[in-house]
């Protein structure tokens, strides 16, 4: 045995020597040191780590039988909806490789919604942590971006009319926007030219810029180190050796922490894909078993649920400002509710971080917020024209939840500010 | 910056000259690529004009064709869909077609060349969806009890009448547009061609 070990701690040596192996797995794995009391919420980053892992292996092996082509088969079929439909009826196992890619993106979404989240709780994009969290958001983006344009490849009647809308909301720009959304498309209507380099965005460019967002995501992190459910610094109180009081090895503590996470997201995964990958026609738009027909709009549009609250800020700005067009200001809207988290650690003043420690006012207004959200979404997936209860309008309602969540992150600097904080403890509570 | 022992100018000055030379060389090997995504030549040579047999199309019946990629929706309207559009004037957004959506020639009360064939873009000038048509009046249309029918655009609510003006406090800005066309006889329109033969 101890010559078998002497072998193996020659090769590590031999390795350290030339690449920094050792060095890295301590300060990323067996010695980042992590507060102890991470709980639920601290799930999700590993998750989407695995989400991600998941979307580029299965992602890999689609490209191995989807065809980019808007042309018509023999059948008169596009070729690209067809090869959608050969890999779920004649590829071995291509239904199961395509489901969890599909069910997969609306995984992806839920646990990055539930990460972002955990942040607004535990106040985690203050300082120091800005940049992980302007990372975190770029990485947002990044991920609409790749939904979107991977959206398009099945070449459905939900495909091509969504594209249809996203790409003209660029031409709502004054000026430059026709050109630009011609440009995007690479001809003057969603065609052959749009769904190849949908494909080129979603397979290569996309993936690369989020690999290497990720990666920027952790350095930060691990350079400054993670916050925990108290809010406060385990930096600030440590050992004879620098080591953390309140801090932990994320290996093995995490990582065994974090397997139970994964097995339970499995499940869950699983379920979904097995019996209901569809989704309710939420994950998989019944629409989008249409293929793409340029001439005629399904009767109801919606994007796919993830994307709904921003599409209810799109549809809530009616009236044109300034003499520019009313849809501008919706598209200015939607992009602004995104963005908007970025500025979070500068729009809260709050003298601590953890909702812990927070008084009534935020707790109300963050409540408020996180149902008008899920209103918004919900209004989203519908006609403009529903009602609640069949009587109350929703397009009101939409205009009305809008204006909330904007007021509430643009008047966060001073409710913030004047809310009654409870005193932060100096170690981190195990509760 | 200052000239002294510890900074050469010389080699500062030719350092920044290359770092410009180097951009500039940059972005000019950008704009190939950038360009590349501009439509190709075969996608600017699609878009020959469409000639439309309507000798079929009666009173009331909307036919749709496709020209350039888009539905091109050609309806013929009957008198009491036509009485109906200068009465709802004031609840539209641009009813004299001020803005620049169609031809000189279609610039009048019902946007067409003859007063009962209407020749549009069937695309919603918000963003870009295909209206639905709703030629049924009053409640029954499910828009509202007053509907003189017209199109509602379901992506996102737009209506527009049998004109195709849009209602006014609607995301779409425009009415929809009307392309050139011109008529061949009686019977027979050609979709993006207006030469005065």
């Amino acid at each position: 045995m101890s010559k078998i070990n002497a072998i193996l701690k020659g090769t590590l040596d031999w390795v350290d020597e030339r690449f920094p192996l050792t060095s890295n797995w301590k300060a990323h794995l067996s010695e980042y040191y992590a507060p102890k009391n991470f709980n639920f919420w601290y799930f999700f980053g590993s998750l989407a780590m695995l989400v991600l892992v998941i979307q580029i292996v299965t992602g890999i092996f689609l490209t191995m039988h989807f065809k980019p082509d808007a042309s018509l088969n023999a059948a008169g079929v596009p070729v690209a909806f067809a090869s959608v439909e050969y890999i779920m009826r004649d590829v071995p196992w291509g239904w199961l490789i395509r489901y969890m890619h599909s069910t997969g993106a609306s995984a992806f979404f839920l646990v990055v919604y539930l990460h972002m989240f955990r942040g607004m709780l535990y106040g985690s994009y203050r300082k120091p942590r800005e940049l992980i969290w302007i990372f975190g958001i770029i990485i947002f983006l990044a991920l609409m971006a790749e939904a979107f344009f991977g959206y398009l490849l099945p070449w459905g009647q939900m495909s091509f009319w969504g594209a249809q809308v996203i790409v003209n909301l660029f031409s709502a720009i004054p000026l430059i926007g026709p050109d630009l959304s011609i440009w995007l498309r690479g001809d003057y209507v969603v065609g052959d030219a749009t769904l190849n380099r949908f494909f080129a965005f979603h397979v290569v460019a996309v993936p690369m810029v989020l690999l290497g967002l990720v990666a920027a995501h952790i350095i930060a992190l691990h350079e400054v180190g993670s916050n925990n459910p108290d809010g406060i610094e385990i930096k600030k109180k440590k050992d004879a050796n620098g080591i953390p009081l309140d801090g932990i090895p994320f290996h093995p503590y995490y990582s065994v922490k974090d397997i139970v996470g994964v097995i339970v997201f499995l499940m869950v995964f699983s379920v979904v894909v097995f019996f209901m990958p569809e989704g309710g026609g939420y994950f998989l738009e019944y629409n989008n078993f249409f293929p793409a027909d340029p001439l005629v709009t399904p009767p109801h549009i919606a994007p796919v649920w993830y994307f709904t609250p921003y599409y209810s800020l799109l549809r809530a700005v009616t009236y044109p400002l300034f003499g520019i067009d009313a849809k501008f200001w919706g598209v200015v809207a939607m992009g602004a509710g995104t963005l908007i988290f970025a500025f979070l650690p500068w729009l809260d003043r709050s003298p601590v971080k953890s909702i812990r420690y927070r008084g009534p006012l935020t707790k109300w207004l963050l409540s408020i917020w996180v149902v008008g959200f899920f209103i918004l979404g919900f209004l989203g997936t519908k006609d403009p024209s529903y009602q609640f209860f069949g009587f109350i309008p929703g397009a009101p309602v939409a205009q009305l939840l809008s204006v909330y969540y904007f007021l509430f992150f643009l008047t966060m600097p001073i409710w913030s500010s004047l809310d009654r904080c409870k005193p932060e403890p100096d170690r981190v509570t195990m509760k | 910056m200052s000239c002294d022992d510890t900074v050469d100018c010389g080699r500062r000055r030719l350092l920044v000259a290359t770092a410009a030379a180097g951009g500039v060389a940059g972005v000019a090997v950008a704009v190939p690529f950038v360009a590349s995504m501009l439509p190709s030549e075969r996608a600017k040579a699609a878009g020959a004009p469409v000639e439309v047999d309507i000798s079929k199309l009666g009173p009331g019946q909307m036919m749709t064709v496709e020209w350039r990629g888009k539905p091109v929706w050609i309806i013929n309207r009957t008198k009491e869909q036509l009485d109906s559009l200068p009465k709802i004037d004031d609840q539209l957004a641009d009813p004299k077609s001020d803005k620049n959506m169609q031809p000189e020639y279609a610039k009048n009360e019902t946007r067409s060349i003859k007063p009962e064939i209407l020749v549009a873009v069937g695309i919603c000038t918000h963003l870009g969806c295909s209206p639905t048509e709703k030629f049924k009046t009053g409640a029954d249309s499910g828009i509202a009890p007053d509907w003189p029918g017209g199109f509602f655009c379901p992506c996102h609510g737009s209506t527009f009448d049998l004109a195709g003006r849009v209602y006014k406090s609607k995301p779409a800005p425009d009415n929809l547009e009307i392309p050139p066309h011109m008529y061949l006889g009686d019977a027979k329109i050609v979709i993006g061609e207006d030469k005065k033969a």
